[in-house]
């Protein structure tokens, strides 16, 4: 978990010089299956039940289809698109940065949506998301998503917090003692774009209207305000295990986190609890995309067709702490998802959230923004105290 | 016997008896292949991506000779990570020779039979285990509520540590988010690569020049520094070589412990994984290759190669 959502600070600015050959035509319809398919994903997404015998997705489809699911994990969305270009794979589950670069790429094809029985159960909110949608052709299926929450300790938070303020500016808590080395933020530049969310809402007057796109003059107030914080944070956080270790040592209280670090230490009973602020937060969004030279189509789709339809969006969802891409998933009882659950992993949240893509210079609400690259290099220069 | 009776073995076994070199070529193309190509060659490559530079606007990398890299690294951002990770590597190395030549001086002149055996056990046994179990073993052991301030709370010495802790630069909110920490871990993670040079070269220090010194009427104290010290100098120069090399280059211990402040390694992972800027990726790895090589160099004159 933590190295996939890692993997969404992963840059897209390299434009890939593959170009396809003729491309394939799309299936018109689902013949026999192939006896296999073979899929990229991140680890945890497709498990057969040998981590833990209760979460298994795999062995049904196998006895249904007859075909046989081969997973290869990668674990940044660089290794991803790496391995699509090599080829010799039919799916990918892949995240907002990489899906656009295979699309621009043409490593992917296009789906055939009525081949996909459950494409109508899709949530209506992602059947279209421009991370998998380009010139009105779906390129893929939506897997999971899931929002970068503020999480909290319920001792030092005797009201749940309202506004991401807590981490970013310095104030007393309701325990009576400073945040000050009391909260953490997220090691990657990406990070930055919680700082312009921020500054949305608080400073309208820079004309932010993405987090991930911003002039330089918006870039530099959303520095500025990561300086402050770097007076606030002892230590930036970059892996969930040892967030959660110190949240349990380091008398860490709030941070930017993901639900499933929240959910992990509730389960250990500490008191801890999270929100999605005012202000809304950023996230990150997966979607099933095919190999524009799938050697296994038929059960390319079958295995599309299935993660909609069958227990997989439910039981991911716990396993995972992230929400299903189907909402019926939550409530029928197909899995182990229930509607509290997903409310819990932000199900309700989704126009609170802002999907994570790469920024680029060339961006669709101004004219010129600051490339990903720079957000790398000046995010170490803020962490480093400049 | 007739020539042709000789088969491919014999012709091939004559061959090379009469052409040594043919043999020596064979012998040696394999490893030097591996040098060249895949070690070499790869460095090469790294070196020359450090001269191309990175497009302002698009982000592109531009395959133009250019020294804009370089003097990128030269922004004070980028030089903060320079100066603190060859700060940090010294002061590692300094520590560890201070920590290590001591514990080497008791294994080379007074352990014997099983102290000697329990000793080379307790030395090597960090190295055994694995290196992320060690690191984060002590991420609990320096973290606020774990047990070194556990201790030092029931000595009523808390406030020598909170003392400690207010000083700028190495101090912090806790040990495990301080350069404190980030210290202490390092000097521990690589102390045997100190204590085990320092030991071989104490080894063959010979005792009769020891006894000779006393003979002569100098006290202990001379002795270690006008006899001792200058002949294991040697193993103490080749136990930083490690130390201060592989501080230099590790990007693990100041990830988990510490403040967040990047380091070299750190540097050029965040450059190459995730922004592309591969040009100043590589131009940061220039950096240890070349202030290693001044290192080896003044080793080298300092005989710390006769050591190893």
């Amino acid at each position: 978990m933590e190295k996939m959502l890692r993997t969404l600070l992963a840059a897209a600015l390299t434009t890939s010089v593959f170009v396809s050959p003729a491309s394939a035509e799309m299936l018109t319809e689902v013949g026999k299956g192939e006896g296999q398919v073979n899929i990229v994903a991140w680890p945890g997404y497709i498990e057969r039940g040998e981590t833990d015998k209760n979460f298994d997705w795999v062995t049904s489809f196998e006895q249904k289809t007859g075909c046989k699911v081969q997973i290869k994990t990668a674990n940044t969305s660089d290794e991803m698109v790496a391995l699509m270009n090599e080829g010799g794979f039919d799916l990918v589950t892949a995240s907002g940065d990489a899906s656009l670069r295979l699309i621009a790429g043409k490593r992917v094809q296009p789906v055939n949506t009525s081949l996909i029985p459950s494409w109508g159960t899709v949530d209506d909110r992602l059947k279209s998301a421009p991370w998998h949608t380009a010139d009105g052709k779906h390129y893929g299926v939506p897997y999971m998503w899931g929002p970068n929450v503020l999480m909290y300790n319920t001792e030092a938070f005797k009201t749940p917090p309202t506004s991401w303020k807590v981490v970013f500016e310095e104030m007393t808590l309701d325990d009576g003692k400073s945040n000050k080395g009391r909260v953490q933020a997220y090691d990657g530049p990406i990070h930055i774009a919680d700082a312009a969310n921020y500054l949305m809402a608080h400073k309208p007057e820079l004309g932010i209207r993405s987090p991930y796109e911003l002039n330089a003059e918006q870039y530099a107030a959303a520095l500025d305000l990561l300086r402050q914080q770097r007076t606030l944070v002892s230590r930036y956080w970059h892996d969930a295990f040892i967030q959660m270790d110190d949240f349990k040592n380091e008398g860490v209280v709030a941070s930017g986190s993901w639900p499933f670090q929240v959910n992990l230490l509730q389960g250990e009973g500490l008191p801890i609890a999270s929100v999605i602020p005012e202000e809304g937060a950023t996230g990150w969004a997966d979607t099933t995309m095919m190999h524009i030279d799938a050697e296994n189509p038929n059960c390319s789709y079958m295995w599309m067709e299935h993660t909609l339809s069958s227990n997989l969006m439910s039981d991911l969802s716990v396993w995972f702490g992230a929400n299903p891409s189907v909402p019926a998933a939550c409530t029928d009882g197909r899995g182990m998802q229930t509607a509290e659950g997903c409310t819990k992993n932000g199900m309700d949240d989704f126009e609170k959230i802002k999907f994570w893509t790469t920024p680029v210079s060339k961006c669709a609400s101004q004219d010129q923004c600051v490339p990903y690259y720079r957000w790398v290099s000046d995010y170490i220069g803020v962490i480093g105290g400049r | 016997m007739p020539p042709n009776a000789l088969n491919w073995r014999g012709r091939l076994s004559d061959t090379l008896w009469r052409r040594p070199r043919l043999l020596l070529f064979l012998l040696l193309a394999p490893p030097v292949l591996w040098l060249g190509v895949i070690y070499l060659g790869s460095l090469f490559a790294l070196l020359a991506q450090s001269f191309f530079s990175i497009d302002e606007f698009s982000g592109v990398i531009k395959y133009e000779f250019t020294l804009k890299t370089y003097r990128e690294l030269l922004i004070p951002a980028n030089l903060d990570i320079i100066i603190r990770t060859v700060l940090m590597a010294a002061f590692v190395t300094i520590g560890a020779a201070i920590v290590a030549f001591p514990i080497a001086y008791f294994a080379a002149r007074y352990a014997r039979g099983k102290w000697k055996a329990l000793f080379y056990l307790g030395v090597m046994l960090p190295l055994w285990s694995s290196y992320l179990v060690k690191v984060y073993a002590w991420k609990l052991i320096l973290a606020k509520e774990g047990i070194l301030n556990w201790i030092l709370a029931k000595l009523h010495l808390t406030w020598l540590l909170d003392a400690w802790l207010s000083l700028p630069i190495i101090g912090g909110n806790s040990l495990s988010v301080s350069y404190t920490g980030t210290f202490l871990v390092f000097l521990y993670v690589w102390m045997p690569f100190m204590v085990l040079p320092i030991q071989a070269s104490l080894e063959r220090v010979p005792s009769s020049f020891i006894e000779a010194s006393a003979d002569l009427g100098a006290n202990a104290r001379q002795t270690f520094f006008n006899v001792i010290l200058p002949l294991a100098l040697p193993g103490v120069i080749a136990g930083s070589i490690f130390t201060f090399s592989l501080t230099l280059g590790d990007y693990i211990i100041p990830q988990i412990i510490g403040s967040s402040r990047l380091f070299i390694g750190q540097a050029v992972y965040a450059h190459q994984g995730t922004a592309g800027n591969i040009p100043l990726a590589a131009a940061f790895t220039v950096v240890p290759v070349v202030i290693m090589g001044f290192y080896l160099w003044a080793a080298k004159k300092k005989g710390a190669f006769d050591a190893l």
